[in-house]
Formats: structure tokens, sequence, C-alpha cells
């Protein structure tokens, strides 16, 4: 287990490192903040002028060095294009998409759990198969079209709810919610509906296995056997899809919170990489490095506390 | 799940990196452009070639929009208005970022400048009190408001101005600085008195003070303007969330009478339906510039009023003076008499918007109302008869912006008419601003010009990208710049008019300022004359 900790934070580590270096070396756009920074009308020399002022002319690898060691200690710097402190709003950022993230995952286990379960249990019959077809329709929907035709319906036409927008939870927790039902259904509905064929699968899997024949035997319903003894081995398979979902979710919060001008960090770095504020996004970048890197970590310290098979062979 | 995981991680990198790759580079545009922006910036307000229609319920509010100065017996209430915008500023700090966004938020709301346009876009006192200018059009005097104070708290005077016009020189990177370039010196004869004295004069130099550059600024209140502007307007900065708002408070010690609305929040929307279903669900009052015009009559309920105005912009029709089949003169009127733009500006926008002959929005004093190419085509025809080649085959270069995709399909089939075959090519910013922009390698381009005032920017200077050279035209604008304003008015007409003859480009329609709003509130600017949105008139009837 420690190895493998190690092992995991090389991993991390190598994989931070080249990543941030790609991106430094792709979005590097030149003189491109200095430009813009001047406008349309700029002329060429003054463009080259405030660019070697500003130490963008410098060779690409000093830059990098230059920010990858500030950003260690955990200073993002200050932004060319918009002249603010680049960690305090990534910080916010992340925070907000967080939320968003959170939300989705809680309505897509909300979903998938009952309907994986009476689909895997209903197997071979036809209220089996629709609920399947049902968590099909839902894997065919794209977040983006749940989201417009949700918008549509409850919003548009229902006035039930706010269209987009978000509120921070802290000033108004009422309004934060609805604000945000629409989008974690958007989110959500979809993931749920991956999330309910892996369930369905898992619990299918364990279904057939001998122990649970064993405990239909003593007169369980398949319900309750699978609660006593099937559940917990099928939600180590479910737990992976989680987590790579999780991650998925995370930065295919972009679309999401642009249709729903939700400010978290998926479309403030979108903002970010078309206003070639190359600081901003490459601090964006490592953050949801990290996070995505922390959520894998997670789910494996999950394995642990659902499998007690792992936790004897950690062998202290 | 070791695997799994690598390849969340994969795909998660994967995606930032595509996110970052295909979108790096493509906003010098969107964030910088003079020329590029649709969403024009809205301002100043009211008249000319206005008009409001409103809901029947609501024709009240829609024909007190129309007088759109200060409402100073409006009650200073705690209202609260949301207004939304398309494109937000990159920076606040419009002294260091270029761009048409910062402006537009905070000029005549947070700051203020010497001087201010009026609804008809005539040059009015705002700091200061009244000016005069020596005979020889070099040296003005103006005497300056008094217990004006920034908010904060430092007062306003003489010297504040001198510090704010000699820092545009020695601090401010943009282009547009270059407008304060004329002066030669500033200096404070007493705390309400200032000599600006011009090193040649200019009438453009006292309009360049209405926009962002005569903007004062405290000699104390500088050092953060990303994160903390300080000026002298009805209104003071904040908060900012960026990517979604800028929040904007009634400045409680303003010089002025109070602004009616208490609180204003900016929010800004990438995707113009979901800023027309905020508006529809009630998340914001206003959308400041209707980015779908095929949409409106989802705003027919009366609860809405339409207003409907003119913008600074002017979508051309470009065209290469210098090289290829349109440097001929003879071509361009042929292409000129062979456009039906009414028909164009029906299809393309809806309708919306006005014809226009030269390079000129409604509200310039020296408007005139001409079309030199009425739609004839057989003219044309027989023009292209004249030429070494009458089928010529011309480029249409199309940068990704919706008017110019919308109207490029007609102007290809009107063309084809008179027997020139357009051969057009859809580019993204970066390679329209290379190629188009910069190197002028092209034949024909649609793009809205939005900066106001800018045909002396447009036709008299030879390198820019019409390049287009008449010294006739080019001497005009600089007496029309030297003269007195009748002289203005008259040599800008006369060197307009020239542009028009030559075919410089073609105008295919003048640019709308289509807003909509709720309809219980009044004092929304018409027509958007200057550079910034003024909120200050805004109340809640």
């Amino acid at each position: 287990m420690a190895w493998q900790l190690l092992r995991r934070c090389l991993i991390f580590l190598i994989s931070t490192a080249v990543a941030s270096f790609l991106i430094f070396w792709i979005i590097d756009s030149d003189c491109g903040p200095a430009r813009s920074a001047l406008g349309i009308g700029g002329t060429e020399e003054s463009v080259q002028a405030l660019c070697t002022q500003m130490g963008l002319k410098r060779p690409l690898i000093v830059q990098y060095w230059e920010w990858i060691t500030h950003a260690a200690t955990g200073d993002f710097g200050v932004s060319y294009i918009s002249r603010r402190a680049i960690g305090p709003q990534i910080f916010d950022q992340l925070s907000v998409t967080l939320w968003l993230v959170l939300g989705a995952i809680v309505v897509a286990l909300v979903v998938a759990l009952p309907l994986g379960m009476a689909s895997a249990l209903r197997h071979g019959k036809v209220s089996g198969n629709i609920l399947a077809a049902i968590s099909q329709i839902g894997i065919a929907i794209p977040a983006f079209v749940a989201a417009l035709l949700l918008v549509l319906v409850f919003a548009v036409r229902l006035r039930w709810l706010p269209a987009n927008g978000y509120v921070v939870p802290a000033s108004d927790p009422a309004e934060f919610l609805r604000h945000m039902i629409l989008p974690w259904l958007s989110l959500g509905l979809v993931q749920g509906a991956v999330l309910a064929r892996y369930v369905r699968s898992a619990v299918l899997d364990e279904l057939g296995q001998d122990y649970l024949r064993t405990a239909r035997a003593k007169g369980l319903t398949p319900l309750q056997a699978l609660r006593r003894h099937g559940l917990r081995n099928a939600s180590i398979p479910v737990l992976t899809v989680i987590g790579v979902q999780l991650v998925t979710v995370l930065v295919g919060a972009v679309i999401i919170e642009r249709i729903f001008t939700i400010p978290g960090i998926g479309k403030g770095l979108a903002d970010a990489a078309q206003g070639q504020d190359l600081l901003t996004v490459q601090g964006m970048v490592l953050t949801l490095v990290v996070a995505a890197l922390m959520i894998s970590f997670l789910v494996d310290v999950l394995y642990n506390v659902i499998d007690p098979r792992l936790r004897q062979g950690a062998g202290r | 799940m070791k695997s799994s995981g690598l390849a969340a991680l994969a795909a998660s990198l994967c995606a930032a990196l595509v996110v970052a790759g295909c979108s790096a580079g493509s906003t010098t545009a969107e964030t910088s452009s003079a020329a590029a922006t649709s969403a024009g910036n809205t301002s100043g307000s009211s008249s000319a070639a206005a008009t409001t229609t409103a809901g029947s319920a609501a024709s009240s509010a829609g024909s007190a929009s129309e007088t759109a100065t200060v409402s100073g017996n409006a009650p200073a209430g705690d209202g609260a208005l949301t207004v939304g915008f398309v494109l937000e500023p990159t920076s606040l700090d419009f002294t260091q970022v270029d761009g048409a966004q910062a402006p537009q938020a905070l000029l005549l709301n947070v700051y203020e400048g010497l001087v201010k346009q009026d609804d008809t876009g005539k040059i009015v006192p705002l700091l200061a009190k009244s000016w005069d200018v020596s005979a020889d059009g070099t040296v003005y005097t103006f005497t300056l408001n008094e217990g004006v104070k920034f908010s904060n708290g430092d007062a306003f005077n003489a010297e504040a101005a001198v510090f704010s016009i000699d820092r545009v020189k020695s601090t401010w990177l943009p282009s547009v600085k270059a407008g304060m370039d004329v002066v030669k010196t500033a200096e404070a004869v007493s705390d309400t008195e200032l000599k600006v004295t011009l090193s040649a004069p200019s009438n453009s130099w006292l309009y360049a003070m209405t926009t962002r550059i005569g903007a004062m600024f405290s000699p104390t209140g500088v050092d953060d303007l990303a994160n903390a502007p300080v000026g002298t307007g009805p209104y003071v900065f904040k908060s900012r969330v960026p990517g979604d708002n800028i929040v904007l408070e009634r400045n409680a010690d303003y010089w002025g009478s109070a602004a009616p609305v208490k609180t204003i929040t900016l929010r800004y929307f990438q995707d113009a339906n979901a800023m027309n279903n905020a508006l529809l669900t009630g998340g914001i009052n206003i959308i400041s510039t209707l980015q779908t015009p095929e949409a409106i009559s989802q705003f027919s309920d009366p609860k809405y009023q339409t207003i409907q105005g003119s913008t600074n912009g002017e979508v051309l029709l470009t065209l290469n003076n210098q090289t290829g089949p349109t440097a001929d003169p003879k071509v361009r009127q042929a292409i000129s008499y062979a456009l039906d733009r009414k028909a164009i500006l029906d299809v393309a926008w809806s309708g919306y918007g006005s014809l226009i002959g030269t390079q000129e929005a409604p509200t310039d004093p020296w408007f005139f109302d001409e079309d030199a190419y009425p739609f004839d085509p057989e003219k044309a025809k027989a023009l292209l008869a004249e030429t070494a080649n009458p089928t010529p085959t011309i480029r249409l270069t199309l940068p990704p912006v919706p008017y110019a995709t919308a109207a490029a399909p007609l102007i290809i089939s009107q063309l084809a008419d008179v027997g020139i075959t357009v051969t057009d090519s859809s580019v993204d910013f970066p390679t329209w601003l290379d190629q188009v922009f910069k190197q002028a390698d092209y034949d024909m381009t649609i793009i809205n010009h939005v900066e106001p005032r800018d045909a002396a920017a447009l036709f008299g200077n030879p390198d820019y990208y019409p390049r287009y050279n008449n010294p006739k035209v080019q001497e005009l604008f600089k007496s029309a710049d030297a003269g007195t304003p009748e002289q203005q008015i008259s040599d800008m007409q006369a060197a307009l008019k020239l542009i028009a003859e030559d075919a410089a480009s073609v105008w295919l329609w003048s640019f709308p300022n289509l807003i909509i709003a709720d309809a219980n509130i009044t004092g929304i600017p018409q027509n958007a004359i200057g550079e910034s949105f003024n909120f200050s008139t805004l109340a809640v009837g």
C-alpha cells in the first residue's frame, strides 16, 4: 500500500510536470498579452517593446521554471491580461464547480442505484427491459441537450425555476438550490443513466454467484439476498465508474456552466484560453489535474473501506 | 482502477488541451477589436433615427424613455436592476488593456470626464462647468466644478485633471492613447482652472475627451484599477465575479443628482439564448443588445419593451482598393449597383438597422442621407462591360460573425446575377486579423466597424486595410479636424461624399441598437452614441 501510494505520487508529479509544460508550450502566444493590451491599433514596435518589458521574450523554459516554482508554493501569479491575482480566482471558481459536480453525482446516484438494481432484479422480464431501455435513452442524450430541454420546459414554459445564473450558497441557500436544480439535473441525469448500466451489470454478476443462490435457498427474497450479501461486492466496479465519471463531469462542466452562466472553473478555463491568458490557463489546468488525481486517490482509499480483502492484503 | 484513473487523467488533460489549443489566439479580436465586435457598445441617449416600440400596456414607459437626460426628479430609491451583456471586460483597467467592454461598464457610471456627449452627440459640460477656446484653437481653458470628490474621498481639482491627462501619455498602453498626442501641455492655473495647450488645433481632441482617454483619475486612486476603480461618477464599483458579473452601487456622495436606481448588476452571457431566457424568466431586466433579431417575437408580450435606435457600427462589405479586381473603381461601382441592400438587411438582420450610403452613423453631426448607388443590376453590367474582364472572379473572406455569415449567400447570388463569380471562404478571427486586417490579402470582406467617428481612420490612412488612397479625401479630413465646427461638418461631408463616389467599399447597413427590457423601466439610452452604457438615467417606473 505504501509503495503503491508512493508510485501514485510519482506518477502524479511526472504527469503534472509534463502536462503543464505541454500546455505552456501549446498556448504560448508569443506576444499575445502585449498585443491584446495595446489593442488593434497597436504598432508592431510598441507590441515588441511591451512584450520584452513583460518578460515574454525570455526562453519558454525560463518562463516555465519561474511559473512552476512559484506555483509549487501556491502562488499562481498575476494575470497579464486581467491584471488580477490568479490564485484566489481559481479558488472561487473551483468551489463553484465542486458544488455543481457533487450535486450532479448525488443526482446520478439517486437515479442510477434504484434504476440499475431494479432492472437487474427484473432481468429477462418485460419491465426489466423497459428499465434498461430508459437508461439507454438517458445515455443517448448529451448533457447539453438535456440542459436546453430542461431550461425550455421548467424555466421558460413553466417558470418554476430560474433559467440560469448562480447565487453564492452562503448568501442565500434557498436561491442557491433553486438556481442549481436544473444544472444538477442536466449533468446528473445523463451520468445517472450511464451509471445505471454499470449498476445493472454489476448486480447481475452478483446475482449469478453461488453464495447468493445459497442465500436465496435459505429463504431470502432476491432483494434481501442482494442487500445482505451482494451489494458490497457489486459496489466495487460501480465505485470505479463513479471515480471516472467525477472526472469527466468536472471537465465536462464547461458546457453546462456556459449554458447556465455558472462562474465555475470550466467556464473560467474556456474564457482564459480564449483570452490567451496563459498563466491563468496554466493555473487552472494544474488545479484540475490535481483535482482529478485526488479523486482517483480517494476512490482507491474507498476500495479499502469497502473491501476487507484489500485491507488485509495491505499488510502493515 | 489504476489504468482507468490514468485514462481519466489522460482524458481530462486531452480535454483541457483541446479547449486550450482550439481557442488559443482566437481573441485578440474578441477582446481588443475595434472593428470586430458585433456586440456593439451602447450608450448615450435618444433621438435622431430612433423609434420606440413598447407593448401597448407599456406605451407610457416607452415614450418616457425618449427623454433620456438625467431623470433629476426621479426619486433615489433602493431599486436594483440587472443588465445583460455579451462580452465581458478582460480587465477593468482600461488604461492598461484595450477593449470596448470596460469603458462600456465604467465610463459615465464610475468614471467621468471633463466633457461628455449629450443625446444628440453634442459635446456638453460634465466635470468642467464651461470652457473657452483661444482664437487659434490651440488653448483650451476649462473651469471645473467645485465640490467634486472621488470615491476614495480625494477632491477633484485641476491638479487631478493634469495628472489624468499626463498619465495617458506616460502610462497608458492601449493605442487609443494616441488621441492625447496632440496635447502639448496641461497645467493647473488654480484649483478650478485648467489650461490645456495643443500643438495644433484639433476638433477630434475635445471629442476624444468624451471617450475613455478623457476619464478623470485620482492621483492616489490608480494603484489597483483592475480591482478597485476610483472615479467621480454617480456609481461606485462594488464587486466583480469574473465570468459572471460586475456590481455597481450608487455613489452616496455624488456631486450631481443621485442616480434613481441603487444597485446595478451587469451580467455577462456568452450564449445569446441564455441571455434571452434570463430576461424571460426574470433573471435580468434589460438585454443591452439583442444578438438574435430573428427571435424578437418571444418578447412581444406587453411585459417587455423594445427599444430600437442606432449605434456607431457600420456593417461594411469592405473592398480592397489596391489589389485584385476591386482595385478598378468601375468594378467597385458595379458591385455597389449590383447589391440590393434592403433585401440583404431584411434577410441578414431581420430588417433591423438602417441603410447608409457612406462611412457614417445616423447620430454623427455630419450625417446626410444619400445613396450614390441605388440597386440597378443593368448599370452594374454596363460598368463591368467597360472593364478589362466583364466576368471577374472575386474572393470574399468571411470572419466568424453572425451578420457576415447571414449576409454572404445573398450577396454572392446578387453578384452572380451581374456576372461576378464569388469564391467565399470562412476564416477564424486570428486568421482574419492577420490576412485581411494586417496584410490586406483579400478582395472583399464583411465586418461591422463599431468605433465612433471612424471614417478618417478607415479611409484617411492609405495603409489601413481598405487601402484607399485619395489625397483629396486625406486633405479634407485634416482640414475638418483643424477647422471651426461648421467647417468640420462641411469638410467631413465633402470627404464622405468622395469616398462614396469612389465606391471605396459597400456600406451594407448601419448596425441597430436593439434593447429589450422590462416595460416598467425608463431612461434607457436609445442610441449608442459614446463608449458607455449610462446607468444613471435608468429608473423603475
